[in-house]
């Protein structure tokens, strides 16, 4: 079950960030923030070496770490590049369950697919924040799912 | 892409309707031209303020209801308008300015579709290596979306300067082919020049496109990487 979503610019600032509980939000944020390094680390590390196939989905970025405030979650985050240099960072709570990677690729599949519908949108403005209810819609389907 | 007649006709309407303003209005003063359907295309951020006529108030649309605000600089007409004299002054000068403009609205409605694309069009393939690749694939894979057909031929100089030309380009085919409509080409272009620099844009490369005609259909489209 994701726990903290987010979909950061090229320019690394923040399109949508949405995390539950939301009591805790901050340290989400922090998470997601101190991600960013990581997702650039495996971007350049992938152009340098001589990869035929370069992956969109980047995979676990950090070693899982566990929650210390109650209630304890163990907590893993995954990443993922667009083509256009938009990283989606997931914080998943993988105490209840172990999710299989290939869940976390289709989770970030419908990420991937709900971000390209709402730039399709002549409405919207690229670099503006994400305020598509369709978009929020499929976050929480994703957060509330029990896997 | 859904339909390939469907995108040529609305492409030849924009095109009629931004260009509706610069003809010679009729006998009874032109009627403000029709506004083009917000839902198509994004109009919000290519309507500048109409900035070619101080005679008549800002109008913030597409500078769509200026009857009468240019016309071709040999004929001289009676300016039947209340504000006649300014009118008639401003024509001569600012006719450039104004297809000038209607070139640049159009380019930025293409640049707009053009980074939609950008992200739609390689979802599923891996991420580009270089350059190149990126040429590559609006070559190929853009092409063929939006005209289904691929670009004829691609040359670079391997210094940031990439000329695309298509033989028998789909937007200009319905025309004579030869020299006859040279004139009126640059118009067709100008969208597809702003969608090949949008999706550029979404892909990470700054870029300057701009098109060029020897003779119908035949068409090139230069783009050069601006380096920052």
């Amino acid at each position: 079950m994701a726990v903290c979503v987010a979909v950061i610019a090229k320019e690394n600032y923040p399109l949508y960030i949405r995390s539950i509980p939301t009591e805790n939000e901050l340290k989400f944020h922090y998470m997601v923030h101190t991600s960013l390094d990581v997702v650039d680390e495996k971007i350049s590390a992938m152009g340098k070496a001589l990869v035929d196939q370069r992956e969109l989905y980047l995979g676990l970025l950090y070693p899982t770490e566990d929650y210390k405030v109650y209630p304890s979650y163990q907590l893993c985050r995954y990443g993922y590049v667009t083509n256009s240099k938009v990283k989606f960072v997931m914080v998943v709570d993988s105490s209840n369950t172990a999710l299989r990677d290939n869940e976390i690729r289709s989770m970030f599949r419908k990420l991937h697919n709900s971000y390209t519908d709402v730039m399709c949108n002549p409405f919207y403005n690229p670099g503006d924040r994400i305020h598509s209810r369709a978009f929020d819609s499929m976050v929480t389907s994703m957060m509330i799912q029990v896997c | 892409m859904a339909d390939a007649a469907l995108f040529e006709f609305l492409h030849t309407e924009m095109v009629a309707e931004l260009w509706a303003h610069h003809s010679d209005p009729g006998p009874g003063g032109a009627a403000p031209a029709s506004h083009l359907g917000p839902a198509t295309f994004s109009l919000r951020r290519a309507a500048p303020p109409c900035i070619h006529c101080p005679g008549i108030s800002d109008v913030p649309s597409l500078g769509l209801q200026h009857s009468g605000s240019s016309g071709h600089p040999k004929e001289i007409r009676a300016s039947r308008l209340p504000s006649g004299h300014t009118i008639s002054t401003c024509r001569h000068v600012d006719r450039h300015q104004g297809q000038k403009m209607s070139l640049s609205v159009l380019e930025g409605m293409g640049f707009r579709v053009g980074q939609a694309l950008g992200e739609r069009l390689p979802q599923e393939t891996l991420a580009f290596r270089e350059e190149l690749d990126v040429l590559k694939f609006l070559c190929k894979d853009l092409w063929v979306a939006v005209f289904q057909k691929q670009m004829d031929s691609l040359r670079t100089n391997h210094q940031g300067t990439y000329v695309l030309q298509d033989n028998s380009f789909p937007l200009l085919i319905r025309m004579a082919a030869g020299l006859q409509y040279l004139e009126e080409a640059p118009k067709f272009l100008a969208f597809t020049c702003g969608l090949l620099r949008g999706a550029l844009s979404t892909l990470g490369i700054k870029s300057l496109v701009t098109a060029s005609v020897a003779s119908l259909p035949t068409c090139k489209f230069q783009v050069v990487i601006q380096k920052t």
